[in-house]
């Protein structure tokens, strides 16, 4: 049951993402920029979590779920810590993905043949 | 439908009609492809869960897996494929984010090792995680003063 929730939910945020390319022009960058903070803000005001409860990985692997992250990691921080707490909570939160993304990225791109041009 | 068109009146029909069943079938191909990135998300979720790790860690392990992935398959030229087909269904995913650092530091491994791969590696990276940070930064100062 898990699997349909993140199947469906995480195809319409992907399919939102699809309609503001078509529609918008907005380049790719543009969109993971505004789902990140869309996802932040979104957060903040107590709906994401609730998609996240529903849908789980469907709503935590699209890139509104890293602004979800980064938002629940500043809040609890906040909690614990004071005003400090805001800056770095989301770095915090976000710790094991971008020290994945920066590790992973950067030997994957060593070790990798360069594509050939279509 | 009236069938009796003049050449005129369907090729307006045709124009009229074709950019919207394009837009359809990216919608469906996006929907499929990103709804089939977070199963597996959740299978590797589901998984992690039921070998009794801690929650918190478990969901920063599942995007560290997705994460590889996304660059593993970016670094043997499958995901950039994906892309073409899927269009934001391997954009949005965080597989596609892992995808937006591998796929410009490859090609740009010519300009060397500093400023080539690591400097283009942020060149989508750098405006997300900077609009990510001030936005979270935001409303951790805003959750601070109504809290």
């Amino acid at each position: 049951m898990s699997y349909i929730n993140a199947f469906l939910v995480g195809g319409a945020i992907c399919a939102v993402g699809q309609v503001l390319i078509d529609k918008t022009k907005l380049t790719p960058a543009r969109i993971l920029v505004l789902f990140v903070v869309s996802g932040v803000f979104l957060t903040a005001l107590g709906i994401y979590q609730k998609l996240v409860d529903f849908a789980g990985a469907g709503a935590t692997i699209p890139l509104t779920g890293f602004g979800y992250n980064l938002a629940k990691g500043v809040f609890n921080e906040v909690d614990q810590t004071g005003l400090t707490g805001a800056l770095t909570g989301g770095f915090k939160a976000a710790a094991a993905g971008l020290g994945a993304v920066i590790t992973f990225g950067y030997i994957m791109s060593v070790v990798a043949k360069p594509k050939a041009k279509r | 439908m009236n069938k009796n068109f003049t050449k005129q009146e369907y090729s307006k029909y045709v124009k009229s009609v074709s950019p919207n069943s394009k837009l359809f079938i990216n919608i469906i191909k996006a929907f499929v492809v990103g709804g089939i990135i977070c199963v597996i998300g959740q299978m590797i979720f589901n998984w992690l869960k039921g070998r009794g790790l801690d929650p918190e860690m478990v969901s920063g392990l599942t995007s560290t897996i997705m994460i590889f992935l996304g660059a593993f398959f970016t670094a043997l030229n499958i995901y950039d494929e994906l892309g073409r087909f899927a269009g934001a269904g391997s954009i949005v995913p965080i597989t596609g984010f892992a995808n937006s650092v591998v796929s410009p530091a490859m090609e740009f491994k010519t300009e060397g090792y500093i400023m080539g791969t690591a400097a283009k590696m942020f060149v989508i990276a750098g405006p997300v995680i900077v609009f990510g940070i001030c936005s979270s930064v935001l409303v951790g100062i805003i959750h601070y003063f109504i809290s």
